[in-house]
C-alpha cells in the first residue's frame, strides 16, 4: 500500500463515520427531544420527563389513526403475500413469454411518483363510484405493499430449487400443498423480509393515503401531520419515537432472523 | 409436465390487479390530461408552461432533486467504499445505519430535521454555545435545510446499490493494475469508478425520481412558500379544487419519472455492453 492508498482509505473510513453520524441523526434527536420537560424543543432537555408520552391519552383521534393504520398496514401486507407468492410462482416457473415485463410491472409502483398515484387513484375511485374511504385506502396499501413483496420474492425464488416442489408432488401432495408446506418454508427469510419492509410502507405512507382518506378515516402520517400544524408540542416527538421503537424491533427480529446482510438485499 | 403450462394463469390474479388498480388510473389520469371536453388538446400543458410563477417552481424542483442526488453520491461513494471493506463489528455499524433510517418513516424524519433546523433549535443552539454565531441563523424554510435533509433521507437508497456493486468486485483487479505500475488516482478512475457505475446510475435514478416528487419533507421543511411540484399538485386537489391543474402537474412528474427509469435502463443496457 503506498501512501495515497492509504490517504483515500482514511478518507472514505472519515466519511463513511460522518455518514453514520448523519444518517442516525434525525433518530438519535427525535428520541432526545420526547424525554423533555419543557414544551420547546431544546436539547439537551432542562430536565427528562414523561410528560409528552403521559399527553399521548388527551390527543383526540390518535387511537383510531394507529389501529387504522396497523389494520391496513397488516391486511394489505397479508393479501400481497398471497398475491404475491402466486405471480412470483407463475413468473419463476412457467414457460410463457414476457415473464420479464411482467416481473418489472409487478416492482414497478416503487418507482412511481407516490402522489400521482394518489391523484390517479382518487379521480378513478370517483368514476367508478366507490366512496368508502376504509375500501379505497385498503386497495391503495396493496398497491404500496405488493411490489416490496414482489421485489424479495422473485429474488429468492430465482435460487430455489423447484424440484423439491416435485418431489413433494411425486410423494402425493397437491400443487397448492407443497407450496405451502415445502416452498414456503424454505423461503421463510425473504416472506419475512419482503413482509417486513412491506408493513413499514404502508405505515409509514402519506402521499397515497392523503387523497382517499375522509373525515373518519385518517392514518397515523396523515394525523401526525395534522397536529404538526394545530399543535406542534413535544407530544410529536412521543409519537415518533414510538414508531422508532416499532422500528427498532422489525430490525431485531430480522437481523436474528434472516442476518442484516440479507435485509439490505431486499 | 402439462401442468407448468398452466403455472402462468397463478400470475392473473395479481396482475389483474396492479393493471385495474394501478396502470388503468395512471393511464386515465395522462390521457384526461391531454383531453378538454373529449377533444385531444394539450391547452392545458400550455397553460401551465405560461405561467412563470409555474416554471419557477418547475425548476425549483429540478434543481431541489438534482442537488439532493448529488450531495447523496458524494457521501455515499466514499462511504460505500469504507463499508465494502469493513468487516466484524464495523460491517454491523454501517448495517444498522443504512437498515434502521430506512424502517423509519419520512413523516418522523422530515419531522426531526424540521426541530433540528428551527430558529430555536438543535443546530442553532449548538452553533451558538460553540461562538460561531452571535444570532440564530434563519436555516428552516430554506433551499438548503430542504436538500440537506432530502438527502439525508434519501441516503441508503444511494448507499446500497454502489455497495453491493463494490461487494461483488473482484479485490484482485485494482491489485492487478496496481501490479502493472497503475497509480492510486489511475486505477480508481480506471478500474474502481468504471465498474461500479452501474450501481451509480442505479442509486442516482432512484434518489432523482424519489427527490423529484417527495412531499412530506419539503411540506415540513420549507412550507407552503416555496412550492415544488408535488406540493402544487396537493395544494390544487385538496384545497383549490382546481382539478384540471392538478392532473397536468401530476401528469408531468408521471412523464419525469417514466423518463428517469427508461433512461436510467438505457443507461444500465449500455455500460453492462461495455464492460
Amino acid at each position: 500500500m503506498t501512501g495515497t492508498d492509504r490517504l483515500f482509505l482514511t478518507l472514505s473510513w472519515v466519511i463513511g463515520m460522518g455518514c453514520v453520524i448523519f444518517l442516525m441523526l434525525p433518530i438519535v434527536i427525535t428520541v432526545a427531544a420526547s424525554f423533555t420537560s419543557s414544551s420547546v424543543y431544546t436539547l439537551p432537555p432542562p430536565e427528562w420527563s414523561l410528560r409528552w408520552y403521559q399527553s399521548l391519552e388527551r390527543r383526540s383521534g390518535l387511537w383510531e389513526a394507529v389501529t387504522l393504520s396497523l389494520n391496513l398496514a397488516v391486511v394489505s401486507t397479508l393479501i400481497s403475500l398471497v398475491l404475491g407468492t402466486l405471480a412470483a410462482v407463475a413468473v419463476t416457473r412457467g414457460r410463457f413469454r414476457g415473464r420479464e415485463a411482467i416481473a418489472t410491472f409487478t416492482v414497478s409502483p416503487l418507482m412511481m411518483p407516490g402522489l400521482v398515484v394518489g391523484v390517479a387513484l382518487l379521480q378513478f375511485f370517483r368514476e367508478i363510484g366507490l366512496r368508502d374511504a376504509h375500501w379505497s385506502l385498503l386497495l391503495g396499501h396493496i398497491v404500496i405493499t405488493l411490489p416490496f413483496v414482489m421485489r424479495t420474492l422473485l429474488a429468492s425464488m430465482a435460487t430455489f430449487d423447484f424440484s423439491l416442489v416435485d418431489a413433494a408432488r411425486t410423494l402425493g401432495l397437491s400443487y397448492p400443498r407443497a407450496i405451502l408446506s415445502v416452498l414456503i418454508p424454505n423461503l421463510a427469510p425473504a416472506y419475512l423480509t419482503g413482509g417486513l419492509f412491506a408493513f413499514l410502507a404502508s405505515m409509514d405512507n402519506y402521499p397515497i393515503s392523503i387523497f382517499l382518506t375522509d373525515a373518519r378515516n385518517k392514518t397515523l402520517p396523515i394525523k401526525m401531520l395534522q397536529y404538526l400544524e394545530e399543535q406542534p408540542d413535544p407530544s410529536l416527538a412521543a409519537i415518533s419515537s414510538g414508531l422508532i421503537l416499532l422500528a427498532v424491533i422489525v430490525l431485531v427480529i430480522g437481523s436474528r432472523t434472516v442476518g442484516l446482510n440479507r435485509m439490505i438485499q431486499g | 409436465m402439462r401442468r407448468l403450462e398452466h403455472i402462468g394463469l397463478l400470475a392473473l390474479p395479481g396482475l389483474t390487479f396492479l393493471a385495474v388498480i394501478f396502470a388503468l388510473p395512471l393511464l386515465l389520469l395522462l390521457l384526461k390530461s391531454f383531453q378538454i371536453d373529449g377533444q385531444v388538446s394539450i391547452a392545458e400543458y400550455r397553460l401551465f408552461f405560461s405561467d412563470s410563477y409555474n416554471l419557477t417552481v418547475l425548476w425549483r424542483t429540478l434543481r431541489v432533486a438534482l442537488l439532493t442526488t448529488l450531495l447523496a453520491l458524494v457521501i455515499a461513494y466514499p462511504t460505500a467504499i469504507a463499508m465494502s471493506r469493513a468487516r466484524g463489528i464495523w460491517l454491523s455499524v454501517f448495517l444498522v445505519a443504512m437498515v434502521l433510517p430506512m424502517s423509519v418513516g419520512v413523516v418522523v424524519k422530515a419531522f426531526a430535521w424540521s426541530i433540528i433546523f428551527r430558529t430555536r433549535g438543535v443546530l442553532n443552539d449548538m452553533l451558538m454555545s460553540l461562538g460561531i454565531t452571535d444570532a440564530p441563523i434563519r436555516m428552516l424554510f430554506t433551499e438548503s435545510a430542504l436538500i440537506i435533509g432530502a438527502a439525508n433521507v434519501f441516503l441508503p437508497f444511494m448507499v446500497l446499490p454502489i455497495y453491493a456493486v463494490l461487494r461483488q468486485m473482484d479485490g484482485r483487479l485494482p491489485e492487478a493494475a496496481a501490479s502493472l505500475g497503475a497509480t492510486p488516482v489511475f486505477r480508481f478512475f480506471h478500474v474502481t469508478l468504471p465498474l461500479s457505475l452501474p450501481g451509480v446510475v442505479a442509486g442516482c435514478a432512484f434518489v432523482f425520481s424519489l427527490a423529484v416528487s417527495m412531499y412530506v419533507i419539503p411540506s415540513l421543511i420549507v412550507g407552503e412558500r416555496q412550492q415544488t411540484l408535488s406540493m402544487l399538485t396537493a395544494r390544487s386537489f385538496l384545497y383549490l379544487r382546481n382539478e384540471a391543474l392538478g392532473a397536468t402537474i401530476s401528469s408531468i412528474l408521471l412523464i419525469i419519472a417514466i423518463s428517469v427509469v427508461l433512461g436510467s435502463s438505457w443507461l444500465a443496457n449500455r455500460l453492462g455492453a461495455r464492460s
